[in-house]
């Protein structure tokens, strides 16, 4: 039995420099949204990509700037710590109302000080009209756009009001040769193009933008350079002093220059990861394999005996403090779709090289080891697994794991590789594959992968079979017919593929809409020159510089779709136990369970809005009695209750997907290919393909809340199944069984990602040989083609509300007395007992 | 015992699915319904039962207990193939008392054994010398409880008396591949150094047996006695502390020449 390697003692500045990051509630500033509108003020009437540049390095000039103390990596994109910029050029309208409610929304709140409001709302009247979000709003079909808007069928809101991001950079370049190489070879390529050619002017309109924006973010470092300088010659702590006197070297020589050691190298990192989230809001931006990008100084210095391992990971954890540094503000809706703060700068770790060679290192094991020392979102740290990857290291990944920090997250080579050679990557491209924000893989510093390109929600298709195409009223999608008069589940199912079809393609036209309003009002030279082949292109990315251009909308709900047709088929067409027209009252009356209250409320002052405008009084009583009838259904007679009743029983009683059972699995393929396979067909304005993704970030909640109840049993406005697994508790044989549903998709197909998450309490991978049994379980889980798999180890709190309802969490394993079980088959009073160990072992 | 093994028809009452706390690596424990001994501090009372009876719990009544055939049985073991390839893992017969149904269980060992998956039991070893002549061969584990070294005591808390098991005990120590001995340890019981010394140096007696795992009481299986119409009679018990424990473990090894103690198994 191994043991776990690579236990590093941490350094005690750690600690104190993430109290220092999280005393106080994240800030928004202004001065960057000021700083982007005195510079676009100047260069109306220059060409875009100029204006960019000139804007990008007038923000870097003069943001202030700040050392937090005891830093040791430094660059902050705002002085509050975790606070964050805006970007007004992308959009800042949804800004405006939330002024004095952003501090206490439910999801990711920010401070927003009066004097911020003021200097915001003096810069905000400039951008009117001149957003990408307005571009991309006038540039959709007018249906297209009231159906993203209004009725919630698929949402492309993150590129609509923001940056893309989604990219992992050549950081290696800047680590190896310095931004001074990328100048020269911006300068070379324009010596090289010919006046002749007639794309001669946005060529050299280009490179001089990259030129332009590679010397702001050397001035920047400057600027970090006399800081540090002139804040050393305040010091009177010598140790500090000798600190901030590297530090001042560090700035002065990168990222304009190449590295000379590993402690550059993480300092260069810093500036690139940094500055790509303020040139603009998209966030993903993902340092990928930084294991392997920073290994050679790493190897070279441990060589010459310049540094020791507790050093180096002191560097590395300072680095994984600083990703948690960067933010980003989101409207409130946006922000539950993303909830946590999250910026998803994910970071991977061990796989093969461009020629299939295993390539773990040092560094990965040592990137584990810092997010076992910081403990943070931040990054989101991943794994690659192949049948090659060193047994330790998937000992060490799953001794993360146990600390319940739901990372790493583990990716399967042996899946991944051939998917995206599919996609047109090469052989040596698709080996060296990283990953994008939550789980979407590409080939680093070459791809545009527009990854996240929308969430399409697979439920909603199927609401409109039973509506015939309507949506509040309004005729959005096909009429497919009455749905009381089909008379075979082929026809029901044939409609519900052709309302999911039309709604595909009014999302690529939404997607399409978008993609073109960034090309031509926020293209990025900064972003660009360190992405393969823009400089050869004379192209910005957004433009389509990239060497591989994709767009990966990702859609969910296959879990509930696959219990809810097989549920039409069964009980209507099959066993003809419920008539079509008594499953749509159904779910039109919730089963007759009333509303969550949430929305019940929501709902109410619709009413009640209505009835006013009718001249109606309304009183407290009146609104009180259409409360209560819409939480609790009243005027639904008891005897249809009971009815609904019997067919929710009918319902739960059918097998499900997520158990183990071949035939229910294998519709789960079909239903998934429904919304991955039609994409194949769509391009992007970028010479691109479509690729689909199957995973919901967290928007399986808040898109949830749009939609009605389903044929599976799933209540009206609750969450919908969260990435390829099961719907929450329906699951019952064990983690074995779910992964091996899970694993009867077709997730090659799915080549812009597919997640599935897991629970487990911490107990069932106590002590080696849990964790050896882990790391088989995983292995057989990616045997059978998984595409990726993260755990949840979950804790104490989990278990209570486990306890409160016990139907969510079916399938939760736990430790009990020398063997594990499922949490919900215990007795209460030994549930008690499992809780409270819990929290002995917590202390 | 059928011509074709896959047809012997048996009867259970759960298969549950990663193990991974009972024996060499991810296991599907398969609990067999009957047993010949009656344990107080039983955690699966309905499987003490060979009839097939119903079961109340939170307000829902089951059936426990099925009549199934091997090679149903086998094709449910089978879905974790995978896993147990990858862990060393395999199929485990508990119960009740995989002896109480030789044919079936000496049937279910073979066909896994045809699949080449690992196999072990949890017994009682209460049984007829030929039964457990028959099974051992096909067992890669046997986790064999003692649980008193007083024949009349045993009697008392088991319905049984020893020394049909302790006999057999040598039996199966000479003869299969691998043998623990485990200790249920229940307070009022057996849970005094004294008694564990006594089973300890029984254990150490026996030829081939390295390792002793003594399993603390646990109070599953409380509200399954309701379930079924019956009292439990160890209400008033609380599980042995962390260091009483580690007490009982030194008191067992202190007697012990080749035993390797745990707490748990």
């Amino acid at each position: 039995m191994s043991n776990i390697k690579f236990v590093i003692e941490k350094s005690p500045r750690i600690p104190r420099l993430i109290e220092h990051l999280y005393a106080n509630m994240p800030e928004i500033e202004a001065d960057r949204a000021e700083l982007v509108t005195e510079s676009y003020m100047q260069t109306e009437g220059l060409p875009i990509i100029k204006r960019r540049s000139a804007a990008f390095r007038h923000i870097l000039e003069n943001i202030p700037i700040v050392i937090r103390p005891e830093e040791l990596i430094v660059g902050s994109n705002s002085i509050a710590p975790r606070g964050c910029q805006t970007f007004p050029e992308y959009s800042f309208e949804w800004l405006e109302p939330e002024f004095d409610t952003i501090a206490t929304r439910e999801a990711d709140p920010f401070y927003i000080s009066p004097s911020t409001v003021e200097r915001l709302k003096k810069v905000h009247p400039y951008w009117k009209g001149k957003t990408v979000s307005d571009l991309a709003a006038s540039s959709m079909d007018p249906l297209v756009y009231d159906v993203f808007m209004n009725h919630g069928m698929f949402t492309v809101g993150n590129y609509f009001y923001n940056g893309i991001g989604h990219i992992n950079v050549n950081y290696a370049k800047v680590i190896n040769c310095g931004l001074e190489a990328i100048i020269d070879e911006a300068k070379e390529a324009i010596s090289k193009l010919y006046i002749g050619k007639g794309d001669y002017i946005k060529r050299k309109q280009f490179l001089e933008a990259v030129i332009e924006s590679c010397e702001g973010v050397i001035t920047y470092a400057h600027r970090y350079s006399e800081l540090a300088l002139k804040e050393a010659s305040e010091c009177s702590d010598s140790t500090r002093k000798e600190e901030l006197l590297k530090i001042a070297e560090n700035c002065d020589r990168v990222p304009g220059k190449p590295a000379r050691n590993f402690y550059e190298a993480c300092q260069a990192f810093w500036f690139i990861q940094q500055l790509l989230q303020c040139e603009s809001s998209g966030h993903s931006i993902s340092p990928g394999r930084f294991d392997q990008y920073m290994y050679p100084l790493f190897k070279k210095d441990l060589d010459e005996g310049k540094i020791t391992y507790e050093k180096a990971q002191e560097y590395i954890d300072c680095i994984w403090v600083k990703l948690n540094d960067l933010n980003k503000v989101r409207d409130a809706a946006s922000a539950e779709g993303f909830a946590g703060y999250g910026l998803f700068q994910n970071l991977i770790v061990g796989g093969q090289n461009e020629e299939g060679i295993d390539v773990t290192n040092d560094l990965s094991y040592m990137c584990l080891e810092a997010t076992m020392h910081v403990r943070l979102p931040q990054p989101s740290l991943s794994i690659r697994v192949w049948n090659c990857s060193p047994h330790d290291l998937l000992i060490k990944a799953a001794s993360v794991t146990r600390e319940g920090l739901g990372v790493p997250a583990f990716y399967n080579d042996e899946v991944i590789i051939p998917a995206i050679m599919a996609r047109g990557l090469t052989l040596e491209d698709a080996r060296d594959y990283c990953i994008i924000g939550c789980v979407e893989p590409q080939k680093g510093a070459k791809t545009d992968g527009w990854h996240d390109a929308a969430f399409f929600n697979m439920c909603r298709p199927l609401e409109l079979v039973f509506s015939n195409g309507y949506d509040k009223g309004e005729l959005i999608g096909l009429q497919t017919g009455e749905v009381e008069n089909m008379t075979s589940f082929e026809e029901f199912y044939d409609a519900y593929k052709k309302q999911e079809f039309h709604m595909i393609e009014m999302l690529v036209n939404a997607d399409n809409a978008v993609d073109y309003a960034h090309s031509v009002r926020c293209p990025l030279p900064f972003e660009s020159c360190l992405c393969d082949d823009c400089i050869e292109k004379g192209m910005s990315i957004q433009e389509g510089g990239a060497h591989y251009n994709f767009t990966g909308p990702q859609g969910f709900g296959i879990a509930n779709m696959t219990d809810a047709l097989l549920a039409v088929k069964t009980l209507v067409f099959e066993e003809r136990k419920v008539t079509m027209a008594e499953l749509k009252q159904a779910l039109k009356d919730n089963f007759g369970k009333g509303i969550i209250p949430k929305k019940a409320l929501e709902l109410t002052t619709e009413v009640v809005k209505e009835l006013d405008s009718q001249g109606v009084e309304v009183n407290e009583n009146i609104i009180k009695s259409v409360y209560n009838n819409i939480s609790t259904a009243q005027s639904i007679p008891e005897e249809k209750k009971k009815r609904y009743q019997e067919i929710l029983d009918m319902i739960d009683a059918l097998p499900k997907y997520g158990n183990d059972i071949p035939e229910v699995d294998s519709f789960a393929r079909e239903v998934g290919n429904t919304y991955t396979k039609p994409f194949e067909k769509f391009t992007n304005p970028r010479g691109g393909i479509y690729q689909a993704g199957l995973y919901p970030v967290s928007a399986n909640v808040p898109l949830g809340y749009q939609t009605g109840a389903t044929p599976d049993g799933r209540l009206a406005y609750t969450p919908i199944a969260d990435g390829v697994g099961p719907a929450s508790g329906r699951d019952t044989k064990g983690p074995t069984a779910t992964a091996n549903s899970v694993a009867r998709l077709d997730h090659g197909v799915a080549s812009n990602g597919t997640l599935f998450n897991q629970k487990f309490h911490p107990s069932a991978l106590s002590g080696m040989d849990s964790l050896e049994k882990f790391v088989a379980y995983l292995r057989g889980y990616f045997d059978q083609k998984g595409m990726h798999v993260q755990y949840n180890v979950v804790s104490k709190e989990t278990l209570l509300d486990a306890q409160k309802h016990p139907e969510k969490y079916k399938n939760l394993v736990v430790r009990v007395a020398g063997y594990s079980a499922l949490f919900t088959t215990l007795s209460r009073s030994l549930q008690d007992d499992i809780i409270n160990r819990t929290e002995q072992a917590g202390l | 015992m059928t011509s074709n093994i896959y047809e012997q028809p048996g009867r259970i009452f759960d298969i549950q699915r990663y193990s991974i706390h009972d024996g060499p690596g991810i296991r599907t424990i398969v609990f067999l319904k009957g047993c010949f001994l009656r344990c107080r501090w039983c955690c699966n009372p309905e499987s003490q039962e060979y009839k097939i009876q119903e079961m109340t719990m939170a307000g829902k009544t089951k059936t426990v207990g099925s009549d199934v055939t091997v090679g149903e049985v086998i094709s449910e073991v089978r879905k974790d193939e995978i896993y147990y390839r990858r862990s060393g893992g395999g199929m485990t017969l508990s119960g009740g008392e995989c002896l109480s149904q030789p044919d079936f269980s000496e049937a279910l060992l073979r066909a896994a054994h045809e699949y080449g998956f690992n196999t072990a039991i949890e017994t009682t070893a209460f049984a007829k010398r030929e039964i457990i002549e028959r099974i051992i061969p096909h067992v890669d584990h046997v986790l064999m409880d003692v649980k008193h070294m007083n024949s009349a005591k045993h009697k008392e808390f088991t319905s049984q008396s020893n020394e049909l098991i302790l006999e057999n005990a040598k039996y199966i120590a000479e003869n299969a591949s691998h043998l623990i001995i485990r200790v249920p340890t229940v307070p009022t019981f057996n849970d005094t150094p004294e008694e564990i010394s006594a089973i300890a140096r029984f254990a150490d007696s026996l030829p081939n047996v390295t390792e002793l795992h003594l399993l603390p009481y646990h109070r599953l299986g409380q509200d399954k006695y309701a379930g079924i119409g019956r009292d439990y009679t160890l209400a008033h018990l609380t599980p042995p502390t962390n260091e009483h424990m580690q007490m009982l473990l030194d008191a067992a090894e202190k007697v012990s020449s080749k035993l390797k103690v745990q707490i748990g198994g």
